[in-house]
């Protein structure tokens, strides 16, 4: 089992690829439509800015051909600004369109008032929402890596897990075979890894069966 | 709830680990990505290298050490030291660094912040300010200071590792480097640095309110209570100490537990 990294030269693929190599996942970093039609599934990184990603994805050619991948049943994983790309717009500098594949809407963390610093950085609990396979072996509350100034606003049942920043933040979504993480699983230590490997065996064993 | 984080820092001379108090006596303590996979054991939260290396030959192993601590360590890793330009910064991200620190660089070209934000983001631009206490005006009219209670004027950006003032208000470039796309700041007091008896709670305090972004608190830490303190008195994220953790004075462990026991959210 093979999975892609895409690569549409925004963000650092290199960390989740050597996290994977770690882990002993087979993947290849790529922007070639074939070899992603080759991979068992497809893994979106990026760190950055929305439009300028989504920008680059489609002048690489990538972005109606993941949205097809994806709705054939592939399953795609996107990290961070890759997950975040899932849904169907963002407000980030002006409204840009996503790949609309996980209804909802990516804008910045609403603070409520409250003097929160942005960009939300640094280890914060896991709080599941709906039992799904990624967090197969976790408990409760275990801390993860993020760094993110814009959050996915979208309905609790797309929602895996949530986080406390001082307001109710959607750390993961799923929904099918499309599934992605506001948080870095590559810069979370060891619990990380474990995510990455819960997610090779849910492509190995086609298991997309979040509820 | 977000945790506050605890970061151990790699001074790098060369390719190794080095320690200086005050940045002048130099002891060598080892292998980087060794020291730095044994934080990662230890529960460190990130790590940061900062490179003090002069021959540009010593940029070269540099690199490497980022790339096989990157390749083993799963957390993530700043690199700081000598970054004058995008092409540094780019080299050092394409070697598996998560986020790099600029310095005086910043201090001398300002816009090296927001190019460097615009092309890589600014959640991997931490702006690394020095300061140092200065005189403050009040005393010419022949009252002590601190009969006045300090005030904002009293700390400048200092470059050079502390030997050149800029002159510069700490306060208000801490601002500006918000402004101009910094996702994070690294605060060193050039007063408490090296001499172990707390950080600089004031101006930690003053900057971390001043700026929306998170502060990194460092030099000075020498106990744990210095860790708790600078929590508790100051809206600090986290807390950076270098030889005290080197030297095995305290493990990450011990700062945890400690803190986890003064109710202070730690991973």
């Amino acid at each position: 089992m093979k999975l892609a990294i895409v690569d549409y030269g925004a963000g650092n693929l290199r960390s989740v690829v050597k996290a994977f190599d770690f882990i002993g996942q087979d993947c290849v970093i790529t922007s070639s439509k074939d070899v992603i039609n080759s991979c068992a599934g497809v893994v979106l990184p990026g760190v950055g800015a929305f439009r300028e990603a989504a920008n680059k994805l489609k002048a690489a050619g990538l972005w109606d051909h993941l949205k097809a991948e994806a709705k054939k049943g592939k399953a795609l994983f996107g990290i961070c600004l890759g997950m975040q790309l899932l849904f169907d717009g963002s407000t980030e500098f002006g409204y840009s369109e996503g790949l609309g594949l996980i209804e909802g809407s990516v804008d910045g963390i609403d603070t409520g008032g409250k003097p929160l610093k942005i960009p939300h950085i640094g280890w914060n609990t896991l709080l599941f929402n709906k039992k799904t396979a990624l967090f197969e072996g976790m408990d409760y509350g275990t801390y993860v890596y993020f760094v993110h100034s814009f959050s996915a606003k979208t309905s609790d049942e797309n929602v895996t897990a949530f986080t406390d920043y001082g307001v109710k933040t959607v750390a993961s979504a799923e929904k099918k075979n499309v599934l992605g993480t506001q948080f870095h699983p590559e810069k979370s230590g060891e619990e990380g890894l474990k995510i990455l490997r819960n997610f090779c065996n849910m492509v190995k064993h086609d298991n997309f069966t979040c509820n | 709830m977000l945790a506050k984080r605890i970061i151990p820092c790699l001074d790098i001379n060369n390719g190794r680990v080095v320690k200086g108090t005050k940045f002048i006596h130099l002891r060598d303590v080892g292998d980087p990505a060794s020291i730095a996979k044994e934080y990662n054991a230890q529960g460190a939260d990130e790590i940061v290298f900062l490179d003090i290396t002069a021959s540009s030959e010593g940029r070269g192993t540099l690199l490497d050490v980022i790339e096989r601590t990157a390749s083993e360590v799963f957390l993530p890793v700043t690199v700081g030291g000598g970054i004058r330009t995008t092409d540094d910064i780019k080299e050092i991200l394409r070697v598996g660094a998560d986020k790099i620190s600029v310095n005086s660089a910043a201090v001398k070209d300002e816009t090296l912040v927001s190019r460097a934000a615009d092309m890589f983001g600014s959640q991997c631009v931490v702006v690394a300010i020095d300061v140092k206490r200065v005189p403050s005006k009040n005393e010419y009219n022949g009252v002590f200071p601190s009969d006045f209670g300090t005030d904002i004027d009293d700390f400048h950006v200092v470059i050079h590792g502390g030997r050149t003032d800029t002159g510069i208000n700490a306060v208000e470039w801490a601002k500006r480097v918000e402004k101009l796309g910094a996702g994070e700041i690294l605060l060193t007091s050039m007063d408490t640095d090296g001499v172990k008896k707390g950080f600089d709670i004031e101006i930690t305090k003053i900057i971390s309110d001043a700026v929306s972004i998170p502060v990194i608190a460092s030099g000075g830490c020498g106990s744990l209570e210095d860790f708790r303190d600078v929590f508790r008195e100051t809206d600090a994220s986290a807390a950076l100490a270098a030889s005290l953790f080197h030297f095995g004075e305290l493990s990450v462990p011990q700062v945890k537990n400690y803190l986890k026991e003064q109710e202070i959210p730690v991973r």
